[in-house]
């Protein structure tokens, strides 16, 4: 109630939390003072321009006094006054009253990258958003009657963080780490500090850097993964060597999440309840539960059955790079937008190419004879997540189009083989 | 921890980087599958952000190198922590002292 009143006027909020506990307690201030959340898949600046364009009476909820977003930022208002479990004062506080919100209340936009160079908004009403999570948490097997406590190795802000480590505890009755510890020994102390049942919402980078790294893992009494996809060997390692059980999550931006499998024991991903699959010209549309509307999903499905089906990798245009989506459309719609690039392109090297590193990242060719590579990094930092700067970039004289302007993919990967040293 | 980076740019020379920083920049370039040879890391340059343009995901790499080739766990509620990465000077002066193997 403190912080919704210290809300200022403007209709749509940023919250930028870095704090899980001060960004959940900004999410629900904003619900109670029917303000929209935008979750902008990056905080770029020109990401931030295109919001202001998309709501100008945007303003950004922060928990850090140097936060250098371009709007009118409002510090989080850290509590006076208010009783902490350890006051004398506590429990003594007059009668909660659990605000009743309305299920039709839009609660957030969420944004994918879009293919044109504006993001794209996607609505989401607080019933819808919390249908998917109250069916996630009895996936998860968290509607047991037990607390859980939840800690995530992932920021609030994007769709996989916001509903499984702040929504997906509000709905489960469980509680909330408010860090987000990164370094293996750091993630291993935290989880090992909060009473079991205890659960790890996080990604197979972070599941990787836990297993390579020479830390004592603690028993964990549920493991959720969750942006790419984990390899069943890996999945069997996390299972053995925390001592859990270990559930992958499938979903999107655009559509929630929609179905999870337990990758030690089957790579057949099982549907949330009410929700379907049609496969309409080779690609699958999600619908029912819920989801808004019938969406187009971005990755290959093979159906299995009704609620069962089989992830085949993205379709070509799409980039994964740790959890952060973007098209190679919008990547080349922002190279071919800095001053002084004549022609450019990115390119996603083969994963196997690329498999001696961690992350496969993208690669850029542009024929840009006036800048230097740092100038032109510089401006990309500007405009795109910082995740998809090319590595490496490399200046030709021209790219290989062909008659009709096109750039075939075999013309690239030549060009590319041509450039990128062979993975060692 | 001492700040060795002076705040006057100086060029770095080459010929005064020690045998572990080669050594550190060999396994980053390794780890990352980076497009600069080890040499062509300069000692003071920042490795995050602008300068060699890192970010989380090759920190984690390289905190896991860290941890395998020298025994330390780094940890991010230590007070160092900021600097560690700040250049690779840091890093390699970090590494020296707090190294177990």
């Amino acid at each position: 109630m403190r912080v919704a009143a210290a809300l200022p006027a403007g209709d749509h909020v940023i919250n930028v939390c870095t704090d899980r506990y001060r960004f959940t307690v900004g999410f629900a201030a904003g619900l109670m003072a029917h303000k929209i959340s935008l979750l902008p898949s990056t905080h770029a600046p020109e990401a931030i321009r295109q919001l202001k364009a998309f709501a100008q009476d945007v303003f950004c909820l922060t928990d850090d006094p140097q936060c250098e977003i371009d709007l009118p930022k409002l510090l989080y208002p850290e509590g006076s006054g208010e009783a902490t479990p350890g006051d004398p004062s506590w429990g003594a506080q007059e009668t909660w009253q659990c605000p009743e919100i309305d299920a039709d209340q839009l609660a957030a936009y969420v944004f994918t990258s879009g293919s044109t160079g504006t993001p794209l908004p996607y609505k989401k009403t607080w019933g819808r958003l919390l249908r998917c999570v109250h069916d996630g948490a009895s996936r998860l097997g968290l509607l047991d009657g037990r607390s859980h406590a939840i800690l995530g190795t992932v920021p609030p802000q994007h769709m996989y963080g916001f509903e499984s480590s702040v929504l997906l505890g509000l709905q489960s009755s469980s509680a909330l780490c408010a860090e987000r510890p990164f370094y293996p020994a750091d993630i291993c102390s935290t989880l090992a500090a909060v009473p079991r049942p205890r659960v790890l919402i996080s990604t197979p980078i972070h599941l990787r850097a836990l297993l390579t790294a020479a830390v004592a893992l603690p028993d964990t009494d549920l493991i959720v993964s969750a942006t790419a996809p984990l390899s069943q060997d890996l999945a069997r390692e996390v299972e053995q060597r925390f001592a859990t059980r270990l559930l992958e999550i499938y979903g999107s931006t655009e559509t929630g999440q929609i179905a999870t499998r337990r990758t030690a024991h089957t790579l057949e991903w099982r549907l949330w309840p009410g929700v379907s699959l049609t496969l309409q010209d080779g690609q699958a549309w999600a619908q029912g539960g819920h989801i808004e509307q019938p969406t187009p999903m971005c990755d290959v499905l093979e159906l299995q059955g009704e609620d069962r089906f089989l992830l085949h990798g993205r379709m070509a245009d799409l980039v994964n790079i740790a959890g952060k989506r973007s098209s190679l459309a919008y990547l080349n719609h922002q190279l071919n937008s800095i001053h002084g690039v004549i022609d450019g392109t990115f390119f996603l090297p083969d994963e196997t190419h690329a498999s001696s590193a961690a992350v496969t990242r993208v690669a850029a060719f542009v024929v840009a004879p006036g800048l230097t590579g740092t100038g032109l990094t510089d401006e990309l930092r500007k405009r795109i997540d910082p995740v998809f700067l090319p590595r490496p970039l490399l200046f030709v004289d021209r790219l290989p189009r062909n008659g009709t302007g096109k750039l075939p993919h075999a013309a690239l990967r030549a060009l590319a083989a041509a450039h990128l040293r062979p993975a060692p | 921890m001492p700040d060795n980076a002076s705040p006057v740019r100086q060029p770095a020379p080459p010929a005064s980087s020690t045998a572990l920083e080669r050594e550190v920049a060999d396994l980053i370039v390794q780890a990352l599958n980076l497009d600069v040879t080890a040499a062509e890391i300069t000692p003071d340059a920042p490795l995050y952000g602008e300068g060699l343009g890192l970010d989380s995901i090759d920190i984690l790499e390289i905190a896991l190198v860290v941890s395998k080739h020298y025994g330390i766990q780094l940890r991010a509620d230590s007070e160092e922590n900021e600097h560690i990465f700040r250049s690779l000077r840091h890093l390699v002066d970090y590494i020296a002292a707090h190294r177990t193997k």
